[in-house]
This record gives structure tokens, C-alpha cells and sequence, in this order.
């Protein structure tokens, strides 16, 4: 670790990928001048690695990029990712990127006698010459196995192609299926030493998930863990949160809870910015209603919310708070308000994650809601959810977005303990309640912990009624 | 199947490329045992075109050469490609379609 920390100062020179996600955890990309292989079981997203290494180094780097396909013909490639909305054909007219594509096929070829790769040098030298190519992509260049009847030329002259690549100083990405036990079938591992990337796909409980890991990178450090990937219309996104540390920027600006009572409680400011807040109870206890009220709140403030719904359609939603007071149609409407309400489980926690990410990219919230978090764990079992969610409240607080949580206990649970075991990853943790008093059923809330703060300690009775949330005074 | 076809009818042209990298020993190996083949089997109606990818490179393309060296047969129809320095004259004749395959 230490060695490839003084190694990284030195500046092993890398390569970004522009790759959501990946860069990030492999230090800034891949290791320029180098290849690196990616393999994994077909559909894994292996040729989409390896075309949007090309097609964002022609767009957004100005490297322009070769890209050798063994499989694909060029216009099937371009169909491929035509959804994409890469532009492909735009850039090959602009001679920014070249498709080739390799058709061996053993039924038409003889072999009579010694040979060698040059033919595919020359084609690949040329290409590179013509659009002064800093990038290079391989798919699959496992073909040529399939294609020519002996392996030891095969051999020979891929150790002979890796040499050439690097004296051209070509970053390259060579893409390979998993074989049995091995990282690609032919072993091609054995000649990129570099840097090998894996990415996996599988189903678990119904729901498909997609993970990429870096399994080695020599000379640089780089995230270990199998990260949760998602492909989608954008193309490829990664998610490194787990490798984000504490060390996010704090700050003492406050933000209303919507409540003007609850506000007081908190020291008469609300939440801190940027911190995370839960809040638990049982069912028809209210969490909902408070969460409206952030909302609410934030969207008065002009600010932008996003609002993650699992259990209620936004339209809902919307009529439900209405009915207590909170008119979010028109927040919605102006665009302040993003509701994405998805059932949980339609999707794996991963894309969960990755779903939230790209949404605060794109919609850049000040504030987020969840609600609630607690059915996530139809998705996934306790610790995962946890992780899960310390990714989300890790992620949030880098980007000082303040999130509200709702978490669901069962009745009969012990109330000071959260179903998904997460208040101790929460700044702020309100507790609601409901209790039988004289033949009425009583709304009580009260503040467990708020981390920083000097909080009101009191048990309060609060209201829902068409004008909002009242909290009342507190009796003596 | 009367006509198996085992040597070309008198009537043919044969169009035969010869895809090199440069003037190896290989190549110009290659290109010997070819002239030796046709002139065996092809007389007087054969004519070979060699292609040198060190001088045009873009041309490695079209007939989607990947190894050197690479003999094409264009003519007669369909295309056949054979690869190595054809020094297995029995294979080169198998695949130029002038020996049935076994």
C-alpha cells in the first residue's frame, strides 16, 4: 500500500474514463499508455465498458479513439448504443473515432503454413495513424481464438500486439470472457498485468445486479470492494460511495422543519444543513405528515426537494397532504418538487443507490426525503439495508443535501429502536407516537437525540388538521 | 456428382491476391510457393496480384486480412482465403477448391 502510494506521487499517469463512478475508484482512471482487460460473463456490459471509454475520450477529453470489434459490425455497434444517444455516427464522420470491425470466420480459412498478425497490425497501426488515436478498444479480442486453428502463433503474437500497444502509447481497453475458474477464458490476464477490471452480473431474489471490481492495478492504489454498476440511458455508472471517508464539510446553517412549534424544540432553527434526520413510529403516527412539512418547507424556500417515495404514488401523495394543509402540486408543477416513487422491490438496493445518485446529480436537491426507508427491507436483509443506507446518508452529507427519513417500527417493538438498526447514523432521530387518553387517541411527539444541539427534551402533543401540524404547548 | 470439379475447367480466370507485410523471407516464401502451385495446376490462366500492407496499409481492410501472409481467391467465386506462407502445398490446393476436402 505504502509502495503504490509513493508510486502514485511520482504520477503513474492515468487515463480517465469519464465513466461515472470509475475513475473515482481507480484514482483517476486507467493506466494511460497501457492495456487494461475487461472481462466478465456475457451481457455484463463488457463492450458498453469499452465504448463509452472511446466515445467519452473523443468527447469530453479530446482523445480520439480506435475501437476494433471482433464480434459486432459496425453498424450493429452503432445500433447498439444508438440509445445511448452517443453520437456515434457523428463522431466517426468527424474522424474522431474509427470502427473497425474484424471478421475472422475458421470455416473460410486455410492454414497452410506459417503466419503471423501483421495484417491486423497494419489494419490497427493504420486506424490509429489516421485519427491520431490515444485510445484503443479490443472486443473481444478472444475471437481471434475462435478464429485460428493454432494458439501458440495466437499466443506469441498477442504478447508480440500488448509490446507494439504500449510503444504506441495507446491507453487500451481489451474486453475478454470469464472462462471457468479463470478472469477470461484464454487467459488473456496473463499478458495484461496492468490493470484488470471485473465486472459481474447475477440475480439474486429475482432482481438482477450488476458489480464491478477492480481486481488488480498494478502501481496504484485503488477501491477493492465490488461496486454496485447500473446500466442505463446515460450508459454505465459505478458507485465508489463506500470508499467516501468522514470527512465531509460540517456547517452550523439550520433549515426549518417545516413546523413552526418544531422548529422551537430545536433551539428555535430546525435542522442543522446537510445532517440527516429520521423519523420513526408506528403505523398512522404521523411521519408522513412531517415529512410533507420539510418538503413543504424547503420548496417555500425556493429550494429544490427531492422526494423518494416507496409505499404512495405521488398523486397520493399529493392529495393526502392536501388534506392536512400541504399543497405540494404546485412545487411539483414549478419544478421545486421531484417525487420518483418506485415500489422497492423493483429494484435490487444497488440500483436503489444508483437510482438515488443520478438523481441528485441531475436534480441537484437541497433537500431529500425518503419515505420509508424501513421497506427497503423487503429488498434486502437488515445489514444490506444498513449499508446501504449508510452509502445514501454518506453520499448526502458529501453533496450538504439535508435528508429526511422515515422509518416504519412495527408496533409491539420496542419503540427506541429502529427496525433497519440506522438512528446511530442519524443526526437527528424524532420519535412519534400515538396513546390512548380518555377514549382518544393522542399524537405525541418527542426529540431523542439531535446531535449538536440544544434540543427540547419534552414529550409534545401535536395535530394534523387542514391547516398543517400544530404542535402544542407543552403542559406544566 | 459426376463433376466433382477437381481441377479448374479450361475456361476459368483465376484471380489470386497475395496479401504480405513488407519483403520477408515469408513473403517472398509465400509468393514462390504460389507462383510453383499455379503454374502446376493453373497454367495460362491465373494472375496474381501481390499486396504489400507496408505500403497500403488501408487495403488490410477490405478483404479483412488479419494474419500475413493471406492468399485470396477472388475469382472463381466464392472468396476464399487461405493463410500461411503455403508451404503445405496439399492444404493450399484444398483450400483453393482444387482437391476436394476430405
Amino acid at each position: 500500500m505504502k509502495k503504490a502510494r509513493s508510486q502514485e506521487k511520482q504520477g503513474l499517469a492515468k487515463c480517465l474514463t469519464g465513466i461515472r463512478g470509475l475513475d473515482e475508484i481507480t484514482n483517476g482512471g486507467l493506466p494511460r499508455g497501457r492495456p487494461t482487460l475487461v472481462c466478465g460473463a456475457a451481457g455484463c456490459g463488457k463492450t458498453l465498458l469499452a465504448m463509452e471509454f472511446i466515445v467519452r475520450g473523443a468527447r469530453e477529453f479530446g482523445e480520439p479513439g480506435v475501437f476494433m470489434a471482433f464480434e459486432e459490425t459496425e453498424s450493429e455497434l452503432a445500433d447498439n448504443v444508438a440509445s445511448l444517444g452517443f453520437g456515434l455516427a457523428g463522431l466517426v464522420r468527424r474522424k474522431k473515432i474509427v470502427l473497425d470491425h474484424v471478421h475472422i470466420e475458421r470455416s473460410e480459412i486455410e492454414e497452410t503454413g506459417a503466419y503471423d498478425l501483421e495484417g491486423l497490425f497494419v489494419r490497427l497501426g493504420c486506424a490509429i495513424d489516421e485519427i491520431g488515436a490515444k485510445r484503443v478498444a479490443l472486443d473481444s479480442l478472444e475471437a481471434l481464438f475462435a478464429g485460428l486453428p493454432n494458439e501458440m502463433i495466437l499466443r506469441a503474437e498477442l504478447r508480440r500486439l500488448f509490446r507494439w500497444l504500449k510503444e504506441k502509447g495507446v491507453t487500451v481497453v481489451i474486453t475478454g470472457e470469464q472462462g471457468e475458474g479463470t478472469l477470461s477464458r484464454h487467459g488473456l490476464e496473463e499478458y495484461i498485468s496492468d490493470c484488470v477490471i471485473f465486472l459481474d452480473h447475477r440475480v439474486i431474489n429475482q432482481v438482477g445486479t450488476r458489480r464491478l471490481r477492480v481486481v488488480k492495478y498494478r502501481g496504484s492504489a485503488h477501491g477493492t470492494n465490488e461496486y454496485p454498476t447500473m446500466i442505463d440511458e446515460r450508459g454505465l455508472s459505478v458507485l465508489p460511495i463506500s470508499s467516501l471517508g468522514l470527512d465531509y464539510g460540517v456547517t452550523k446553517k439550520r433549515v426549518s422543519t417545516g413546523v413552526t412549534q418544531l422548529d422551537a424544540m430545536f433551539g428555535g432553527k430546525g435542522y442543522f444543513k446537510g445532517s440527516s434526520i429520521l423519523v420513526s413510529g408506528t403505523a398512522g403516527t404521523g411521519k408522513s405528515s412531517l415529512a410533507a412539512a420539510f418538503a413543504d418547507a424547503a420548496c417555500r424556500r425556493g429550494e429544490r426537494c427531492l422526494y423518494l417515495a416507496f409505499e404512495e404514488s405521488p398523486a397520493q401523495i399529493v392529495r393526502n397532504m392536501a388534506s392536512i394543509g400541504f399543497d405540494l402540486d404546485p412545487w411539483a408543477c414549478k419544478g421545486l418538487l421531484r417525487f420518483h416513487a418506485v415500489r422497492s422491490t423493483l429494484y435490487g438496493l444497488e440500483q436503489h443507490l444508483v437510482a438515488l445518485h443520478k438523481l441528485v446529480e441531475e436534480f441537484r436537491p437541497a433537500v431529500v426525503v425518503m419515505d420509508p426507508v424501513t421497506n427497503l427491507i423487503s429488498v434486502g436483509n437488515t445489514p444490506e439495508v444498513t449499508a446501504m443506507l449508510t452509502r445514501v446518508i454518506d453520499y448526502l452529507k458529501m453533496k450538504g443535501v439535508t435528508a429526511l427519513f422515515t422509518s416504519l417500527t412495527g408496533s409491539g417493538t420496542c419503540d427506541e429502536r429502529t427496525d433497519v438498526g440506522i438512528s446511530s447514523l442519524m443526526d437527528t432521530w424524532l420519535l412519534l407516537r400515538n396513546v390512548e387518553e380518555g377514549g382518544d387517541r393522542k399524537r405525541l411527539l418527542h426529540i431523542l437525540k439531535s446531535r449538536g444541539m440544544a434540543h427540547s427534551s419534552q414529550v409534545r402533543h401535536f395535530l394534523l388538521s387542514d391547516r398543517g401540524i400544530e404542535v402544542l404547548e407543552a403542559r406544566s | 456428382m459426376t463433376k466433382a470439379k477437381p481441377q479448374a475447367s479450361d475456361t476459368e480466370r483465376w484471380n489470386l491476391r497475395l496479401y504480405v507485410a513488407g519483403q520477408t523471407e515469408r513473403s517472398v516464401r509465400a509468393f514462390d510457393n504460389l507462383k510453383k502451385l499455379c503454374e502446376e495446376h493453373l497454367a495460362g490462366k491465373y494472375t496474381i496480384e501481390v499486396i504489400d500492407l507496408m505500403r497500403d496499409p488501408k487495403l488490410a481492410r477490405g478483404d479483412q486480412i488479419v494474419a500475413v501472409p493471406t492468399l485470396v481467391r477472388k475469382l472463381p467465386e466464392p472468396v476464399r482465403k487461405i493463410i500461411g506462407d503455403l508451404s503445405n502445398t496439399e492444404r493450399v490446393l484444398v483450400g483453393l477448391d482444387l482437391r476436394p476436402r476430405d
